[in-house]
């Protein structure tokens, strides 16, 4: 019962940070809203047992991402405020609302299946199983430091032609 | 319906996916439409590691949530980095004006 009303928090929680970080005014609030929503997300896989993937997410979710984002604010100014939406919030609202409903009362109540297969650590799952999904994370992380570095050049090339 | 933990998480997966969601249908600030992707892929990589929890295989869903996990930080590392160009360059983060700008 205890563990059940501390899931009951967490989700609570989440929704409110979630809720936030959409609705705040000022840019760097949401990001820091966002980071307790990395934290809160990490602390449920966490006592879903999936350890490895909670210490990635706290490190590069609420860590890394957040880090970046708040440069990316400095950088460009907190002069960015949302123009507003396009299509009316009530209408996007009850699309979300309904798609929710429909989702949860497709897959309410979850059952737990009954498997024979004993699940094998990470790391052999990783490098046994799946190495394919090693790979695309190489190549994943490949492409975004060449993505950055590019932008980055493109950038120190045009000041060098304005000089 | 029992008030379990597995339920309670779905019941968040899905909210947080309807959060996203309306974000998504909502926002026009570019820097804001990265966060609401970030929230997006919260959900599903908590969906991926609760799916593994029911089904026993739980080291399959933390293998599929850390490549989404991966994946996702690469489009936020480029995303933010676009973002800042488009502002430097047009001063504006609006994605409708940005779209209607032609060479």
């Amino acid at each position: 019962m205890t563990q059940t009303i501390f899931y009951l928090l967490l989700v609570i929680a989440c929704f409110f940070c979630a809720h936030r970080t959409m609705v705040a005014k000022d840019i760097l609030s949401a990001a820091l809203f966002l980071a307790c929503v990395s934290a809160l997300t990490a602390a449920m896989l966490y006592l879903l047992g999936a350890t490895q993937v909670a210490v990635i997410e706290l490190s590069v979710g609420a860590g890394l991402v957040t880090v970046l984002m708040v440069y990316a604010i400095s950088v460009v100014g907190k002069d960015t405020a949302d123009p507003g939406s396009i299509i009316p919030r009530i209408l996007a609202a009850a699309i979300c609302l309904i798609t929710t409903i429909i989702l949860l009362w497709a897959s309410l109540p979850l059952m737990p299946v009954e498997v024979s297969r004993v699940a094998q650590p990470l790391i052999n799952t990783l490098w046994q199983g799946r190495v394919l999904d090693v790979w695309v994370q190489v190549v994943l992380i490949f492409a975004g430091v060449m993505g950055i570095l590019g932008l980055l050049v493109e950038q120190t090339v045009r000041k060098s032609e304005k000089v | 319906m029992a008030l379990s933990p597995e339920n309670i998480l779905l019941v968040g997966v899905f909210g947080l996916l309807g959060i996203g969601l309306y974000g998504l249908l909502t926002t026009r600030n570019l820097i804001k439409i990265v966060m609401v992707l970030q929230i997006l892929v919260k959900a599903a990589i908590l969906g991926l590691v609760l799916a593994g929890k029911v089904s026993g295989q739980i080291d399959i869903g933390q293998s599929t949530a850390a490549t989404v996990l991966v994946a996702d930080t690469m489009v936020a590392v480029v995303g933010l980095a676009l973002a800042v160009q488009i502002r430097l360059r047009w001063g504006t983060l609006d994605v409708s004006a940005v779209s209607k700008l032609r060479g």
